[in-house]
C-alpha cells in the first residue's frame, strides 16, 4: 500500500516522466521530421553529443541570470522599502514602475548593445530588468499592509518610523520577498536567454540560435530542456530558502514548496 | 473607593471635539468630551456601537490630534502621539515571527530607559517578561509562536506586551471582546489581578457592560455620535472581586443602572 505522500513526491517525476513519454510516442506514430520536432530521445543524443559546448554556454547562462538577479534582489529590496515605506515615493515612482514594467525586455537589448557592446553585460542588465519589479511591489505590498493597530501600538510606545519599519515592516515583508523571489529566478532565465540570443555569442541562447541557423534542432531542443531545468533548479532553491527564513508564515502546511 | 488610589488627577479630557474629514462631508465624532482620570485608577468608556468609543482612545493617546479642546497626561498636554502608553486591542496583533517571550519584550527594545540597557541586562530583563508571563500563566509557552497559541492565551500575551514596561498609562479598546465567554471572564480576573499588583491607570473601552463594572473604578458612558459622556458611575465594589460577585444583587443593579442610561441613549 502506497501512502498518500508517497503519492505527493512521485508526482512530479511521473507528470514530467509521463509528458517525455507522450512526446516520444506522437513523434513515433506521425513520424514528424526530426527538424520540426525531434523525439525526446533524438534531443537525449544530441544532448550527449553536444555535451562540452551545452556545459560550456549553460554556466555562461547560469552566471549572467545568477549575477543579474542577485542586483534585483538588492535593488529590488532597496526601492521596495522605499516605496512601501513612504507615501511620497510610493504616489510618485509607482506609475513609471508600471510604464517601465510594461515595456517588452526584448525591445531593451538593442539599447544595451549600443551601452555595453555585445556579450555579458546585456544578458546580465536583461536578467535583472526582468526580474526586479515583481519583487519591487512584493516588498512595498508587504510593508504598506501593516496592520494600523500594531502601527498605532509602536507608535504610541515612542517608536520612530525607522525603528517601525526595523522592528515590524521589514520582518512583514519578508515572505512576500521570498514568494517574489521564486518567481523573480524564472523570469531571470528568461531576460538573460532573450539577451543571449539576439547580441551575445555565449550562452544557451546564443548556442539555441546557431544551432536553429544549422537546423540543428534537436540540439534547440535540448537547450529549452537545459534552461528549464535550471530554471526548477533555481527555483527550487529559492524555496528552500524561503522556508528556512520565513517558516513562521506558513504554519507547518506540507504543499507550500 | 480603595485608600491605595491617589487622588491627583492624572488624565483630564477638556471640551474636546473631533471632526473627521472625509471628502466633502465632515463627521463630528466626538463633541465637548469632558473627564477626567485620577492616577491609578481603573476606568471604563461604554456606550453604543458606532459612538467614538475608539476615536476616544486615539484622542488620549495623541494618535490624533483633538479639533477642539485640549487632553493632557499628567499635567502635561498632549500634541503627538504620548510616549510609553500601553495598548491592548481586540485583534492581538502578536508578531509571528517572535516567540510569545520576544513579543512580550517587544516595548523594551523602544522604550527608554530599557532600550539602552536591553543589550547589557538581557538576562534581568528576561526573566522580568518570564514573572510576567507566569502571573497570566503562560510562562510554559514562552517559546512557543503566537499562532501555536489559543485566543485567549494570545490576549494574555497581548495585555503582558502592554504593560511590560511598566506604563503610566494602560489603553484597553475591547481587549477581549473576541473571545469566548468563558475564556473572557477568566481574563478578568487576570486583568484585575495585573491591576491591583501593578496599579497603572487603565482605561477600557468596551461594550460589554459587565466586564465594566467588574473591572472599573468608574464607568463612563457616552452618547451616541457626536460622542460624549452622558453618565458616569462609581463602582462602590469592593476587590478583589470575583465571578461570584458579578451575582451579587449590587453588581445586577449597576450593570442595569448602566444598561437602561444605554438604551435612553440609544432612543434619544
Amino acid at each position: 500500500m502506497i501512502s498518500e505522500k508517497m503519492i505527493l513526491r512521485i508526482m512530479p517525476w511521473a507528470v514530467t516522466v509521463g509528458i517525455f513519454v507522450v512526446w516520444e510516442v506522437a513523434c513515433l506514430v506521425t513520424g514528424v521530421a526530426e527538424f520540426v520536432l525531434p523525439a525526446p530521445t533524438a534531443v537525449w543524443a544530441a544532448t550527449v553529443k553536444f555535451a562540452p559546448q551545452i556545459l560550456h554556454h549553460s554556466l555562461q547562462t547560469l552566471f549572467t541570470t545568477t549575477a543579474g538577479f542577485v542586483l534585483a534582489v538588492v535593488g529590488g529590496m532597496l526601492l521596495g522599502v522605499f516605496i512601501g515605506a513612504s507615501k511620497l515615493v510610493y504616489t510618485g515612482l509607482y506609475p513609471v514602475l508600471v510604464g517601465f514594467n510594461s515595456i517588452p525586455k526584448v525591445a531593451l537589448v538593442p539599447v544595451l548593445v549600443i551601452w555595453f557592446g555585445i556579450g555579458t553585460v546585456p544578458a546580465i542588465v536583461t536578467a535583472f530588468v526582468i526580474s526586479f519589479f515583481p519583487i519591487v511591489v512584493n516588498v512595498a505590498t508587504g510593508l504598506a499592509t501593516i496592520e494600523p493597530e500594531l502601527r498605532d501600538v509602536l507608535r504610541c510606545l515612542g517608536a520612530t518610523r525607522t525603528e517601525i519599519l526595523f522592528k515590524i515592516g521589514i520582518p512583514r515583508a519578508m515572505p512576500y520577498l521570498f514568494a517574489s523571489l521564486k518567481i523573480a529566478i524564472t523570469l531571470a532565465f528568461v531576460g538573460s536567454v532573450i539577451a543571449e540570443t539576439v547580441a551575445s555569442n555565449e550562452g544557451i541562447g546564443y548556442l539555441m540560435l546557431s544551432a536553429s541557423s544549422s537546423y540543428n534542432v534537436p540540439l534547440v531542443f535540448s537547450g529549452l530542456v537545459v534552461v528549464g531545468i535550471m530554471g526548477v533548479l533555481m527555483y527550487a532553491v529559492a524555496a528552500a530558502f524561503e522556508r528556512r527564513m520565513t517558516g513562521w508564515a506558513f504554519r507547518g502546511s506540507d504543499l507550500m514548496t | 473607593m480603595s485608600p491605595e488610589i491617589n487622588d491627583a488627577t492624572f488624565v483630564t479630557l477638556d471640551k474636546v471635539s473631533l471632526v473627521y474629514q472625509q471628502a466633502e462631508t465632515s463627521t463630528l465624532a466626538v463633541e465637548d468630551l469632558s473627564l477626567s482620570i485620577k492616577k491609578g485608577e481603573f476606568v471604563a468608556v461604554v456606550g453604543p456601537s458606532g459612538c467614538g468609543k475608539s476615536t476616544l482612545m486615539k484622542i488620549v493617546t495623541g494618535l490624533i490630534n483633538c479639533s477642539a479642546g485640549g487632553v493632557t497626561i499628567g499635567g502635561k498636554p498632549v500634541k503627538g502621539p504620548t510616549q510609553g502608553v500601553g495598548m491592548a486591542f481586540q485583534n492581538s496583533t502578536l508578531l509571528p515571527w517572535r516567540s510569545t517571550l520576544d513579543n512580550v519584550m517587544l516595548p523594551l527594545e523602544i522604550v527608554e530607559p530599557h532600550k539602552r540597557q536591553l543589550r547589557r541586562e538581557r538576562d534581568r530583563y528576561e526573566a522580568r517578561a518570564m514573572n510576567l508571563l507566569r502571573t497570566v500563566g503562560l510562562h510554559e509557552f514562552a517559546d512557543k509562536f503566537p499562532w501555536q497559541l489559543s485566543g485567549g492565551m494570545q490576549q494574555r500575551a497581548n495585555v503582558c506586551r502592554a504593560i511590560i514596561h511598566e506604563p503610566s498609562l494602560l489603553m484597553l479598546d475591547e481587549p477581549f471582546g473576541a473571545l469566548d465567554a468563558f475564556t473572557r471572564e477568566e481574563l478578568w480576573g487576570v486583568m484585575q489581578k495585573l491591576w491591583m499588583e501593578r496599579r497603572f491607570t487603565a482605561i477600557l473601552i468596551t461594550h460589554d457592560l459587565r466586564e465594566a463594572v467588574f473591572l472599573a473604578d468608574r464607568v463612563f458612558v457616552m452618547s451616541k455620535r457626536p460622542g460624549r459622556i452622558v453618565y458616569e458611575r462609581e463602582v462602590d465594589i469592593p476587590r478583589p472581586r470575583t465571578l461570584d460577585t458579578t451575582f451579587e444583587p449590587h453588581f445586577g443593579e449597576i450593570v442595569h443602572e448602566l444598561r437602561e442610561r444605554i438604551v435612553e441613549v440609544k432612543h434619544s
